[in-house]
């Protein structure tokens, strides 16, 4: 309109010209829709890497601080300690990050980003299932370095680099299926804080009354009973005989039947509320 | 508005919504957010949704657009069924709003490429068409930008640009312009007007009356999740009156004795705006004659008054008019949930 500093007015011919669409794109498969959204999530992790500084600090502290704060008191020696708690710690950090997937979910539906997706021709899990493939990379990478951290310190895991890869497999497969249930609070929550919050609540118990730090035989009874059937335990259990290289075959089929129950359970339910959410 | 629950679909409309309605519950009550609203749109036109905040204008094209599925009613995008047709709705239409956000955290090329390759654009097929997109939008620059960087024009026109990736035939804008500044907001109006040269039907959903005025063809005035008024802007101001005058004062303190001459000699109570030199009045449908006395009566009070215009009377003041309130002037946006808190 006026004389303005501000660089190239819009002119209608470019604007005609780019609008204008002399053939339409045949519609994508549901997976280069799924691997789009994979795509997005890992664009995210290269512009907001203080996302991937939490998911680090955390391991961090408590690998240094529980191995050399008790190791010698829990274990004998903290090198003998570490043997111990770095699968359990491992497990720790990735079931804790399945939060963000809740916490993503429910910023993009509270800053509109989820709207535009649903008002797309896409098939519609998409946007979901590509995020868990993104976050599935934000669990190897924290992998990665609380194993290499681990290395560092002294964990010499008898499994050795095949019996290692195959707990961390198994651990994304739980972490995986776990993330159903996170997108569900992310579905039904108000702010992402709420979800970080309320998540936080069912994980510490979880984490903290589980096998991952201690051996439960010093445990009450009643505490006992929990540790015993508390998820994270069988989890625990089997990545650590992975990485031990003694597995335990019946708490790795515990860990993949409740892989599978969690997401034929907690995704489709995910699926209806992602429909019908005004 | 009329009640064309029953007939066949029409072939020539874009938009065709009958009855549609959307109730919201919220703790303990049932908020009717949108009340039973019938909206025929023909092709090509542009088409404004006019209210104030809860009125209900984001739910109905919230449910136009698929988003919302309605409680009761039906719509029809270019002859394709919201419910029962949502994907080919979806492939028709594009949308832009505070509600159909791009992602602030990947840069504008991103957000456009990753709407590209979801369309079916491959390869450099995608990035040409990104690239094109970009440039026309005077966004080539800040492209490799993040977007939470931009300035609200730019973000504007960003979420524009997302919305044309697949060249829709009908846009719905919700709110397009709110919080913009008059030149990036002239810009969104000048690419809303090539866009409906070029064929696209626009419904476009807004607070601000002169856009309405400025855009549409046709004018739904909306309240309480009902329809209360439609036609053209002209049709709309010509149920008003003839117009109004407005005028300052030199001296503030002479309001009251101008109101007075005023009211005497066009017969209608003027109103007192905010700025204590200012004064307007509406004139009655046979008062051409009265405008004309009115300067020489107000010189023969000794009041004078260096501004004093006549025009047509505004949008503000047939909602007035209509629902006996004034449009409300603050300019947030309806809640995601729209409820209405009044009723």
């Amino acid at each position: 309109m006026t004389a303005s500093a501000e660089p190239a007015e819009i002119t209608t011919t470019t604007l005609r010209q780019a609008v204008a669409l002399a053939e339409r794109p045949a519609r994508p498969s549901a997976i280069a829709m799924t691997l789009t959204f994979g795509w997005r999530a890992l664009l995210k992790i290269k512009h907001v890497p203080e996302q991937l500084f939490d998911v680090l600090v955390s391991p961090v502290i408590f690998t240094l601080m529980f191995t050399y704060l008790f190791g010698g008191a829990l274990a004998g020696s903290t090198s003998a300690y570490i043997q111990f708690l770095l699968p359990g710690i491992l497990v720790q950090t990735i079931v804790i990050v399945t939060v963000y997937t809740g916490y993503t979910l429910n910023t993009d539906i509270t800053k509109g980003v989820f709207d535009r997706f649903r008002s797309l021709p896409i098939w519609r899990p998409a946007p979901i299932v590509g995020a868990l493939l993104g976050d599935t990379v934000r669990y190897s990478i924290a992998s990665v370095m609380t194993i290499g951290l681990g290395l560092i310190l002294g964990f010499r895991p008898e499994g050795g680099f095949v019996g290692v890869v195959l707990g961390v497999l198994l651990l994304l497969v739980f972490a995986f299926s776990l993330s159903w249930i996170f997108t569900i609070l992310g579905l039904l929550l108000r702010t992402p804080n709420a979800v970080m919050g309320v998540s936080m609540m069912v994980l510490m118990p979880l984490t903290f009354a589980s096998n991952i730090f201690v051996d439960p035989s010093t445990m009450p009874a009643a505490l006992q009973r929990f540790v015993e059937i508390n998820p994270v335990t069988h989890l625990v259990t089997a990545v650590r005989g992975l990485m031990a290289g003694q597995p335990d075959g019946s708490e790795i089929v515990w860990v993949l039947v409740a892989s599978v129950v969690l997401t034929g359970v907690f995704g489709p339910i995910t699926m209806h509320l992602y429909r019908t959410r005004h | 508005m009329s009640a064309s629950d029953t007939g066949p679909p029409r072939d020539d409309l874009a938009v065709d919504a009958r009855g549609l309605v959307k109730h919201f519950a919220t703790r303990k009550q049932v908020t009717k957010a949108v009340d039973g609203v019938d909206l025929q749109i023909p092709t090509g036109s542009v088409f404004g949704l006019l209210g104030p905040n809860g009125a209900g204008k984001t739910t109905v094209v919230r449910m136009l657009a698929t988003l919302l599925r309605p409680d009761a009613g039906t719509a029809r995008v270019l002859g394709h069924d919201v419910v029962g047709e949502a994907d080919a709705v979806r492939s028709a239409v594009g949308l832009t709003g505070q509600y159909a956000s791009v992602d602030e955290d990947l840069t504008g090329t991103e957000n456009l490429l990753m709407l590209a390759r979801l369309y079916g654009f491959t390869g450099t097929a995608a990035r040409r068409r990104v690239e094109g997109l970009l440039d026309a939008f005077s966004l080539s620059d800040a492209g490799p930008r993040q977007v939470k960087t931009y300035s609200g024009g730019m973000r504007r026109r960003i979420d524009l640009a997302a919305s044309l990736v697949l060249a829709p035939r009908v846009l719905f804008l919700d709110e397009p312009t709110t919080g913009l500044d008059p030149r990036s907001r002239n810009q969104v109006w000048d690419i809303v007007r090539v866009l409906v040269a070029d064929g696209a039907t626009v419904l476009l959903t807004t607070q601000y009356l002169e856009e309405a005025d400025q855009l549409a063809d046709r004018i739904a005035v909306i309240d309480h999740g009902k329809v209360i008024a439609q036609g053209t802007s002209t049709e709309l101001k010509r149920s008003v009156g003839q117009g109004a005058v407005t005028m300052r004062l030199a001296d503030a303190g002479q309001r009251s004795a101008a109101a007075s001459v005023v009211e005497k000699v066009l017969g209608t109570e003027p109103t007192l705006a905010t700025d204590p030199y200012a004064l307007s009045a509406r004139v009655p449908d046979d008062g051409a004659d009265a405008v004309a006395q009115l300067l020489p009566a107000l010189g023969d009070a000794g009041i004078a008054v260096p501004e004093f215009t006549l025009g047509q009377p505004s949008l503000d003041e047939v909602f007035l008019t209509i629902t006996g309130k004034p449009l409300p002037a603050d300019d947030e946006a309806e809640p995601a949930d729209a409820q209405e808190v009044s009723r």
